[in-house]
């Protein structure tokens, strides 16, 4: 399988999450966008897996999908030994507490007429038999936990920086002491200097609380920081997945080899004399990938097979997966 | 460029401040700096410190009230943009100095097409005629890298990806041949892929053109590719300006210090932990009167509290605007 040294505590196989396109008068289906298109990957117990591409290729919709946020297209999904990829929504909420998400725009996913303290007992008053006293006690250590003065429990999100309404959204995210967290962007609306620490502070409550987390980004510089593996995605499907050290010493697939490229790298001498590969064109449109190769209109070492077949997602390097026919020649003896 | 040149655009002592509800905020204190012709000047700084504030109040493009541009020379062209008429100013603006913003879904008209954006500064300040604008528009969609120009100029801004409406928001930038063009984070809203296609383009374009360029973002990353100098901005002050090497080597105020210590990169050692710069960033109710760095500052001491440091010249086109002198571990002479 997948990974055989440690045990998986998410395990996610070729998921499919299609939306429709409805058009007309008569709103007729006439075709879908096929946002997350057969991913599979694992997540380890304990780790961070990053999950890096640009905008629109689908890392939201994954990360949402996994924790069944919506019903999904087709796949399997397992977490924490569950089944839940075809559990009815009703079912699952028993399951939710163990799975919890943080959001890029700290503003918006917080309610402006609940205080603080309302909005971190929220999930506490939905899932648990606590008392009041009780509760307030838990959002109090919640509080204290994320670097929240206690003092500000009865203030409202507005009154609040950034930096600091991402602090509550990450306490109410650990309010049902959950196993594993997917953190969606967010550090994206933040600004430099506090990103870093929000970063720290997810990776203090990780040690803290043996947290699992899947990190979805488009920062490749602090995936690199803070994931323990990182999956590539293009185009609603996972191009490369490898572990962090490997990912960017040496990527395999050409788009992962394109985006390192393209990040700007702080230290003008590297700069400048960078040889960058700028790729050409546009990322097509979900609802209309190409055939074969998702990334042959644009990939600088297309080949011919690339145009008609889609390359398989396999294991190139032990712990090292990818999806190119570059790489398909020493296919036999890998798998 | 040879150090000696006369700047194409000199900016001193430039201050704004707005009326709010709460109060006055004062976004820009004393901002001074000027622009060499055919340089690129980066300008970096948290959200916030006045980047924009200061290049939307050099153009006359702040809405007063709120805004008061209350003091300051703007000098360009031999004329004080701080004190010309609607009209003049209206002419070097989209005309001799081209400018660019943040996000282009919101800067471009989506009921025009991209063919007429393009034609009316032609029009309006080179007195073009409307075939003659045609042509030349046609010309700088395909100088900025759109495949297919002639066909696209009738196409309308929601047709185009983010990335095309960015090269097209530059064509329109460009369209008068300015002598300085001003660029307030052009790519944070895009891709780094597509990020990458624009950067390119602008080294192009600077080869051919010639043109000054200021260049906004928060970004060190890109600021290390492009620029030849380097402004740092903290509370709408500048803290810290130098050559893009030297500010990267021997940054000298605790801002930037630390700022550069922050930033993760994908080469390099990976750091176990992430250095952070505790707090938050200013807002500035009053006009600085104590270092507005100092509640975040790891080496304030008494006088930080008392007095705003100005900027020290440290020699080489670098200047710094603290108390600490970085290099002997000492406080500056008083
Ligand atoms: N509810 C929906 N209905 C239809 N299409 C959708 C829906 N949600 C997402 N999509 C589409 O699915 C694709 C993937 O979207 P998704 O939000 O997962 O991207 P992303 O990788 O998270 O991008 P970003 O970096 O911009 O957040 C996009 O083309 C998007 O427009
Ligand atoms: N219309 C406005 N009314 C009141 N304050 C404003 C307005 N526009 C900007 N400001 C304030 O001016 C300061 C500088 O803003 P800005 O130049 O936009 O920052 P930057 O571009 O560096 O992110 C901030 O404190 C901001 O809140
Ligand atoms: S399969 Fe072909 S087009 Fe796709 S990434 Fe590999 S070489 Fe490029
Ligand atoms: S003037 Fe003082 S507080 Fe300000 S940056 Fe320098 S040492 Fe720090
Ligand atoms: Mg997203
Ligand atoms: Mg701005």
């Amino acid at each position: 399988m997948l990974d055989t040294e440690n045990t998986p505590l998410v395990s996610v196989r070729d998921l499919k999450m299609h939306f429709p396109i409805h058009a007309g008068l008569l709103r007729r289906r006439v075709g879908e966008v096929k946002a997350v298109d057969g991913v599979s990957f694992d997540v380890i117990e304990g780790e961070t897996l990053g999950l890096v591409g640009e905008s629109g290729c689908g890392k939201s919709t994954c990360g949402r999908a996994v924790l069944r946020l919506y019903d999904i297209t087709s796949g399997e999904i397992t977490i924490d030994g569950d089944e839940i990829g075809d559990t009815s929504q009703a079912a699952l909420r028993t399951k939710r507490p163990a799975m919890q998400m943080v959001f890029q725009d700290p503003q918006a996913s917080l309610n402006p007429r609940m205080t603080v303290e309302a909005i971190i007992k929220e999930p506490l008053d939905e899932h648990t038999k606590l008392s009041e006293l009780e509760k307030r006690e838990k959002v109090g250590e919640l509080m204290d936990a994320v670097g929240l003065n206690r003092q500000f429990a009865k203030r409202y999100p507005q009154a609040f920086s950034g930096g600091q309404r991402q602090r509550i959204g990450i306490a109410r995210a650990l309010a049902l002491n959950p196993k594993f967290i997917v953190c969606d962007e967010p550090i994206a609306a933040l600004d430099v200097s506090i990103q870093a620490q929000v970063v720290n502070l997810l990776e203090d409550l990780q040690e803290q609380f043996g947290l699992t987390y899947l990190f979805i980004s488009h920062d490749l510089s602090m995936v690199r920081h803070i994931a323990t593996r990182v999956a590539v995605m293009y185009l609603g499907k996972i191009v490369e997945l490898a572990p962090r050290e490997a990912l960017y010493a040496e990527p395999l697939h050409p788009y992962t080899k394109a985006l390192l490229s393209a990040v700007p790298d702080p230290d003008p001498s590297l700069a400048k004399a960078s040889n960058r590969i700028v790729l050409q064109g546009d990322v097509p449109s979900p609802a209309n990938p190409p055939k074969g190769c998702n990334f042959c209109t644009r990939c600088p070492s297309v080949m011919d097979i690339c145009k008609t077949t889609e390359p398989t997602y396999f294991e190139v390097q032990p712990g090292r997966f990818t999806a190119c026919h570059l790489y398909e020649n020493n296919n036999d003896t890998a798998e | 460029m040879p150090d000696g040149a006369l700047p194409v655009l000199d900016v001193q002592n430039l201050k704004t401040v707005f009326q709010t509800r709460s109060g006055e905020v004062h976004a820009v204190n004393d901002v001074s700096f000027s622009l060499r012709p055919g340089e690129l000047l980066g300008v970096v700084g948290e959200s916030g410190s006045g980047k924009s504030v200061t290049m939307m109040s050099l153009l006359g493009l702040l809405p007063t009230p709120p805004a008061d541009v209350r003091g300051g020379t703007v000098m360009f062209d031999d004329k004080d943009l701080l004190n010309v008429n609607a009209k003049t100013l209206r002419d070097v603006r989209g005309g001799k100095i081209g400018f660019v913003f943040q996000d282009p879904m919101t800067s471009l008209n989506p009921v025009y097409n991209v063919g007429m954006q393009i034609m009316e500064p032609l029009r309006k300040h080179m007195g073009m005629n409307k075939k003659q604008a045609a042509a030349r528009a046609q010309e700088l969609l395909e100088l900025v890298g759109i495949p297919d120009a002639k066909r696209r100029l009738a196409d309308y801004p929601h047709q185009f990806s983010g990335g095309m409406r960015q090269r097209v928001m530059i064509a329109i930038a460009l369209a008068c041949d300015p002598q300085v063009l001003i660029a307030d984070e052009p790519t944070t809203a895009l891709d780094v892929t597509i990020q990458a296609q624009i950067l390119e383009l602008m080294k192009d374009l600077r080869a051919k053109l010639g043109m000054a360029v200021i260049w906004i973002t928060h970004d060190l990353g890109v600021i290390a590719g492009i620029a030849d100098r380097v402004m740092v901005m903290y509370g709408g002050q500048v803290v810290e300006h130098a050559p893009v090497d030297v500010l990267f080597s021997d940054p000298q105020h605790p801002y930037t210090r630390a700022l550069l210590k922050t930033i993760p990169t994908i080469t390099g050692e990976r750091a176990a932990r992430l250095t952070v710069i505790e707090g938050q960033p200013p807002i500035m109710k009053d006009a600085p009167a104590s270092c507005a760095f100092r509640d975040r500052c790891d080496v304030a001491f008494n006088r930080c509290a008392v007095e705003n440091p100005p900027r020290y010249d440290l020699g080489a086109g670098h200047d710094a605007a603290c108390f600490y002198d970085a290099r002997t571990g000492e406080p500056r002479d008083a």
